[in-house]
């Protein structure tokens, strides 16, 4: 249905960055909504197999999108978005970060910093992320994490992920 | 952990290229001799090589000759470590985007599934 967006995903570790570019089949203003509303974020941010539940959202500069991402068993990774600057509907720029069900952010895990730019592309947007961890360190830090588990248990196997990475 | 930092490093040259992605998810199918593996490619033997010889020395595959045959397996516990985080991230970021679309779509009223 949507194989012929476009989809660019690219890690460059030495600058500890990962850049995800997507376009989408709609106007800029509607999906600018859907980053940014909690009622909209709430029905896609949690990946496949997940659901997304908030519990805070206020989104201006210096407030914060406090979320979880749940299991089907119930299990809850809760998360939090600190919004430095918004220029709607062009570009926001936020810190991410895991934290505990009260938002206390977990300071021992790597945060990172995320902008998001909007931008029209005919009648498509796209939308490109850039993961920026504080350093090379960061980065690294944050695959050894996710080595150990966490989300990746409800990941699928690496057969599964093979595929995905084929020609993209 | 050094040891780990540096196979990342090599890990993700070795993704950067759609060729030797494709290699990977062939090989995850099981081992393919050279032959196999080059064929789907329109490219000379000794360019494909080289994308083999990244692979090996990313230690993502291994590769063992047999007479004038080179056959080529994934080195699965190289692979668990360092391109499952970035399979990871990927396949993350993909599935998140797949329900994005499905929303914008309901939302738009577009229910021709084209």
């Amino acid at each position: 249905m949507t194989s012929n967006l476009r989809y660019d995903f690219g890690a460059d570790k030495a600058n500890g960055t990962l850049t995800i570019a997507r376009e989408f089949d709609a106007e800029r203003q509607l999906v600018w909504d859907c980053h940014t509303t909690q009622e909209l974020l709430d029905q896609w941010f949690a990946p496949k197999g997940l659901t997304t539940k908030t519990k805070h959202m206020d989104f201006r500069d210096g407030g914060y999108w406090h979320y979880a991402m749940v299991t089907p068993d119930g299990q809850s990774f809760w998360n939090r978005l600190d919004y430095l600057t918004i220029d709607p509907i062009d570009t926001y720029e936020a810190i991410d970060g895991f934290c505990d069900e009260s938002g206390r952010v977990n300071t021992d895990m790597p945060r990172s910093q995320w902008t998001v730019t909007f931008t029209d592309v005919s009648v498509r947007t796209l939308v490109t992320t850039v993961v920026r961890y504080d350093s090379p360190d960061g980065l690294q830090k944050a695959i050894e994490m996710g080595l150990e588990g966490g989300m990746a248990s409800t990941m699928e196997r690496l057969d599964e992920l093979l595929p995905v990475l084929k020609g993209r | 952990m050094d040891n780990k930092s540096v196979e990342l490093d090599a890990v993700f040259h070795a993704l950067a290229d759609p060729t030797r992605r494709a290699v990977l998810a062939q090989l995850g199918e099981g081992t393919a001799t050279i032959g196999e593996l080059a064929a789907p490619f329109d490219m000379a033997l000794p360019s494909f090589m080289k994308h083999i010889g990244v692979l090996e020395r990313s230690r993502l595959i291994v590769s063992r000759k047999s007479g004038r045959v080179r056959t080529c397996a994934l080195d699965r516990n190289n692979l668990i470590a360092a391109e499952r985080w970035f399979g990871e991230q990927h396949l993350l970021w993909q599935t998140r985007y797949s329900k994005l679309d499905n929303l914008l779509a309901s939302i738009k009223g577009d229910d021709n599934d084209e």
